[in-house]
């Protein structure tokens, strides 16, 4: 069974890949979708609320998360000495190393170990940073055959499909399109029994780990002081990509280090409990090194590649604590605008409140100015955050940038300078107050609303009524009612 | 007490009534207020929208004209935490400016904040003049005041004749965001909906927000969709509380 994925971005020349470049028209289509907002009701939503219940077990969450962040800022402020000593311990303990600048560069050193391997069936562990280099794409087309083996990736990876959800990657799936997926892909009846797909894939998977050359993962952590590996995983996939094959590779983006082993509860019991609700994932695996002599498991090769792909750019601006994120998408469950458009929506790789921040970040704001602007700045993100990336204060950074760049067209920036004026004086703002009074009124129904607003204010009333400013404005009625008072005396 | 409104430019426009709610709750509750007339818009719209220097200029405004205020009350919680979260931020390069605006700062509440935490004020003497049933609608912008809904919630549920019922997904936005239920009407749309359909759900007679823009736009779809609840700002429910005991003392 050969996998067919397709690249859908072929040549990228940016950091990311973008699967689905039109925002306006995915989330036209997206917010009308009752059946997605059910959906991703039912799932994130869900988990955003099992997120606060595992996050107030815990004596002082807020503490943590203060010290979470501090832990990854600091490692940003010092991210050279860190990578370093993680190679230094990596190395000592007989694994191998590799600085990739590039997701090109990344995929061609994989693809390089593989054909000094002589790797021919490779199984992976789910990644996000592997999705972000298009890792599968760049296996086949070396001749190597990739299996996704985390049963979302898998579904996606038989569907051609990309996930659209950090943690949970298949979420806009319900189980009877999965059935159908199965019974085209396995050539047997159609069940939407989830256990019964599950044991379907489990079976065919169980066999393929077997025949494994390679196993590749994505690091959650990489603790520099150690040398090791920490994955954080639900289905036991994980760990069976990590032992069973003769070679691993595990490819992670540089920011992911951390200093010590110390640093390491920190992570582990915020990351489950703002991924899931759980007070940890079913399996943590800190791997340290390959299989030593007379151990009977284990690898006998490990590398690790860490990548760079636009990091370094990103760590020496203004933006620099967007790669605290651990990727745990918390931000995403908390989101009303995710639960209302889906990952899918944003585009590309990274969905949700983080993926509006990374996106652009990486690949260049003219690329992706929806993005900044499609939030409503409620700042659920930042609440849920468990290193406290301010992201709502980061988007509005990026408008600003927006609007320096000369990307904010001419007549909208002419508009807020002229408005900003108005309201530098009370004349000019009670002058602007009396003519949007008098206008509005005037297209007002006698029910005290306007059903059509003119011009760019048109999106209101598409969706919903606007009100009709009242007949007096609130100085006139203060006016009224303190004069009322003195004629009392 | 000597308290100075900050009434915002939708509250002054679209919404009046509830700016003369807060002035005579806040009298009923012993405060002397005033209204500083030189008063415009915080810059909340500027600075979310990419535009930190003009943001800047309306900041020294805003401190300029509340100067000499002992308390800045506004009924808008996301012009409060406009103030709150980026005002001192605004004159980082400023030393004499950031400490005006830091005075400033730690002088200026929202509404519910400033009766729970500064005037401690104790409904249960106040009754409605009907009964009524209400829900609640967390706004966003609180959180940037380390708010949460229990305050409003609290109080509410002290005064004689109400009737609370939790409401779902209450901390959800609601969709407004300024010029985002313009510009991503369709996404905006979709939020606002779903915040009037478990609105419909509580059965509640009266949605209670904290914030001129949560109540135009859930205003504006309940009346669109023909949603059986209304929509008050909290300090309209006080305010009537307020007149309905007065008037039954005196009587």
């Amino acid at each position: 069974m050969n996998s067919v994925k397709e690249s859908t971005s072929p040549k990228r020349g940016l950091s990311l890949p973008v699967f689905h470049p039109d925002f306006m028209a995915e989330a036209h289509v997206a917010s009308a979708d009752a059946v997605l907002h059910a959906a991703l009701d039912n799932s994130v939503t869900k988990k955003d609320y099992g997120r606060r219940i595992s996050l107030a077990e815990l004596p002082d969450a807020d503490g943590l998360r203060q010290l979470a962040g501090d832990i990854k800022r600091h490692t940003l402020d010092h991210l050279d000495y860190y990578l370093e000593l993680l190679e230094r311990n990596v190395i000592k303990h007989g694994g191998a190393v590799y600085f990739a600048a590039t997701h090109e560069e990344a995929n061609g050193l994989i693809v390089d170990i593989a054909r000094r391997t002589g790797s021919k069936l490779v199984v992976k562990s789910k990644s996000m940073v592997s999705e972000e280099t298009e890792l599968n794409d760049a296996l086949i087309a070396a001749g190597i055959e990739p299996l996704e083996t985390d049963l979302g990736e898998f579904i996606l990876q038989v569907d051609n499909d990309h996930p659209t959800h950090i943690v949970m990657p298949v979420i806009h799936k319900n189980a009877a399109e999965i059935g159908k997926i199965f019974a085209r892909y396995f050539k047997t009846p159609f069940t939407d029994n989830p256990q019964e797909l599950a044991e379907m894939a489990r079976v065919y998977l169980r066999n393929r780990f077997n025949q494994a050359d390679m196993g590749i993962s994505g690091v959650n952590f990489a603790v520099a002081e150690t040398g090791s590996i920490v994955l954080c995983t639900n289905e036991g996939n994980g760990r069976m990509c990590t032992t069973r094959p003769r070679v691993h590779v595990a490819l992670m983006g540089m920011e992911k280090v951390i200093p010590a082993l110390d640093d390491l509860p920190v992570f582990l019991k915020l990351l489950a409990r703002s991924a899931s609700g759980q007070a940890l994932t079913q399996y943590t695996n800190i791997i340290t090194g390959c299989r030593r002599p007379g151990e009977h498991d284990g690898p006998e090769e490990l590398h690790l590649v860490i990548m760079d792909n636009g990091r370094s750019r990103i760590l020496a601006g203004e933006y620099r604590d967007t790669l605290r994120c651990i990727r745990c998408g918390a931000c995403l469950n908390a989101c009303p605008i995710y639960r209302k458009v889906g990952g899918r929506t944003y585009g590309s790789v990274y969905p949700g409140p983080i993926g509006a921040l990374l996106t652009p970040l990486f690949n260049g704001l003219e690329n992706h100015k929806h993005l900044p602007h499609a939030s409503s700045l409620c700042g659920a993100c930042f609440e849920a955050c468990p290193v406290k990336i301010n992201i709502p204060e980061f988007l509005i950074k990026l408008k600003r940038d927006e609007v320096r760049q000369g990307i904010t067209k001419r007549p909208e920036r002419t508009i807020f300078k002229l408005w900003a004026w108005g309201l530098q004086h009370a004349w000019s703002y009670r002058l602007g107050q009396v003519v949007q009074r008098v206008v509005l009124r005037s297209i007002g129904s006698k029910d005290g609303w306007i059903k059509k607003l003119p011009g760019p204010a048109a999106g209101w009333t598409a969706q919903r009524d606007f009100p009709m400013p009242a007949k007096h404005d609130f100085r006139y009625l203060y006016k009224q009612y303190r004069a009322g008072e003195k004629r009392g005396k | 007490m000597k308290v100075s409104l900050f009434v915002t430019c939708l509250t002054d426009l679209f919404a009046p009534d509830v700016g003369m709610a807060v002035v005579k709750t806040l009298e009923h509750f012993g405060c002397s207020v005033d209204f500083p007339t030189g008063q415009t818009c915080c810059g909340q719209p500027a600075f979310n929208n990419g535009y930190p220097a003009e943001a800047r200029a309306l900041a020294v405004k805003m401190i300029d004209v509340f100067h000499d205020a002992d308390y800045v009350v506004t009924p808008s919680g996301s012009c409060c935490a406009m103030i709150r979260d980026h005002y001192i931020k605004l004159f980082h390069d400023d030393p004499d400016q950031r400490k005006l605006a830091e005075d400033f700062v730690a002088r200026c509440y929202e509404y519910v904040e400033f009766l729970t935490k500064i005037l401690k004020v104790d409904l249960s003497t106040l009754s409605l003049p009907e009964n009524e049933t209400f829900t609640y609608h967390f706004t966003c912008h609180l959180r940037g005041l380390g708010a949460t809904g229990e305050p409003a919630i609290r109080l509410l549920k002290q005064l004689g004749g109400a009737q609370f019922t939790a409401l779902e997904k209450a901390e959800q936005c609601c969709g407004f965001g300024g010029t985002f239920a313009i510009k991503y009407s369709d996404i905006s749309g979709a939020m606002v909906r779903d915040k009037v359909q478990c609105g419909s759900k509580t059965g509640a007679q009266t949605m209670i927000v904290n914030d001129g823009g949560c109540a135009m736009n859930i205003g504006g779809a309940c009346h669109r969709m023909g949603a059986s609840f209304r929509v008050q700002h909290i300090a309209q429910i006080i305010a009537a509380a307020v007149e309905h005991t007065a008037g039954a003392k005196a009587s």
